[in-house]
């Protein structure tokens, strides 16, 4: 299985994806994050409107997969760990987080971002560290919003950062319960 | 005694603390610029962020101007890294101090850099000295950002002048830098971006032609 959303990533990322300079893109989500930063001037306000800004980006995303792939259903949550992972962040980022830790009722599981581009000449001030600033929780927001377009509800948060000193960054995925369908709530 | 234990807790996590902060810095500063460490992501990546920075601007301002304003000055801080970055990686490029070959630098090896092609022209304005004229015919990042009927004046193209003041800053050529959304046939995201240069700039110029 994880093989099989492996293929449909690298393919799709090979032949279905309009490119852009990494750097461009790094530089760019560098920008915004001083911006918020100048703006609120509070680092936890600062993780909120990242968190606001990737759901987002989140709920809108899926549609750009479902366009790009021939992905199904996923048959459980196992899968869909393996697709945000293979598929997701390969398509838009061109990495692919390795999925670990899953919990003993299979509700949760982390993502190990070794290799976050967003990361790339990044250097937390010592008060942003203190201050608990995830530098990417824009990502978590983009999961969040993902899943909730895919009928899940969920938790997500950063545990560990590489920016923050930790050996490597983590990813924490809670699934709360499955959604009935409905009309998409307004996205402001 | 108390507070003296306490002062010592907050000593040894601030400690701790610029221990693994210098772990990090260290790890970048070890790190090769010299080539890009990694080379694509997805441009729908990039559009996303994009069209969410100007939502978020666009809650903070009154106007299309500043809107204009706030997107350029996202661009700014994009412009003074890949500045330096390209100074450092062009090896056939040295800095530039003349406007001409200022220009010529952003119209090439900016675009390329940012782009990876370099822009559709350059041209001088015809009514004034000190303006100059970038276009992109087809500016990628901009493709699928839509811009309402009721803004028709907003240029998103803003984030890319932004990088350019800077670029044109970091050049000693300060310029006040625009952005405009120009069609043409089949080209409807045909953006200019008009550079115009500070009056010492001009004057500085003459100076250098004058002593030629």
């Amino acid at each position: 299985m994880e093989k099989q959303y492996k293929t449909i990533g690298e393919d799709a990322w090979k032949n279905n994806v309009e490119k852009v300079n990494a750097e461009l893109f790094i530089f760019t989500y560098g920008s915004l994050v001083v911006q918020l930063v100048k703006d609120y001037e509070d680092y936890a306000a600062v993780n909120k409107q990242l968190d606001k800004m990737g759901y987002n980006i989140g709920v809108r995303l899926v549609d750009d997969i479902m366009a790009r792939t021939s992905l199904e259903r996923c048959s459980g949550f196992t899968a869909t760990a393996e697709v945000i992972s293979k598929v997701g962040f390969k398509l838009f980022l061109n990495v692919a987080p390795s999925v670990a830790s899953w919990s003993a009722d299979g509700k949760e599981f982390s993502l190990i971002v070794d290799d976050n581009p967003l990361n790339d000449f990044c250097e937390l001030p010592p008060k942003a560290v203190q201050d608990g600033l995830w530098y990417s929780n824009v990502l978590c927001g983009v999961i969040r919003g993902a899943l909730e377009m895919m009928q899940m509800q969920t938790e997500v948060e950063f545990v560990r950062d590489v920016l923050r000193g930790d050996d490597t960054s983590e990813i924490r995925v809670r699934l709360l319960r499955m959604l009935d369908e409905e009309v998409p709530a307004s996205d402001d | 005694m108390a507070t003296n234990t306490q002062a010592q807790t907050q000593a040894q996590s601030l400690m701790k603390l610029d221990n693994k902060a210098s772990k990090r810095s260290a790890m970048l500063l070890e790190q090769n610029v010299s080539r890009p460490r990694r080379d694509r992501v997805g441009l729908s990546a990039f559009a996303f962020l994009f069209a969410e920075i100007i939502r978020y601007s666009q809650n903070r301002v009154l106007g299309i101007q500043e809107l204009e304003a706030k997107l350029s000055e996202v661009g700014q801080r994009v412009g003074v890294r890949v500045f330096e970055l390209a100074m450092w990686r062009e090896k056939t490029v040295h800095r530039e101090t003349r406007v001409l070959q200022t220009l010529v630098f952003i119209n090439t090896v900016v675009w390329r850099v940012l782009f990876d092609k370099q822009a559709d022209s350059l041209e001088r304005s015809t009514e004034n000295d000190d303006e100059y004229m970038i276009t992109d015919n087809e500016p990628a990042i901009l493709k699928y950002i839509s811009v309402p009927k009721e803004m028709t004046s907003f240029s998103p193209g803003a984030f890319i002048s932004g990088i350019v003041e800077a670029i044109a800053c970091c050049c000693q050529c300060p310029a006040r830098v625009t952005s405009h959304v120009v069609p043409a046939d089949g080209l409807p995201l045909r953006t200019v971006i008009l550079l115009k240069f500070d009056s010492e700039v001009m004057d500085r110029e003459k100076q250098l032609e004058a002593s030629k």
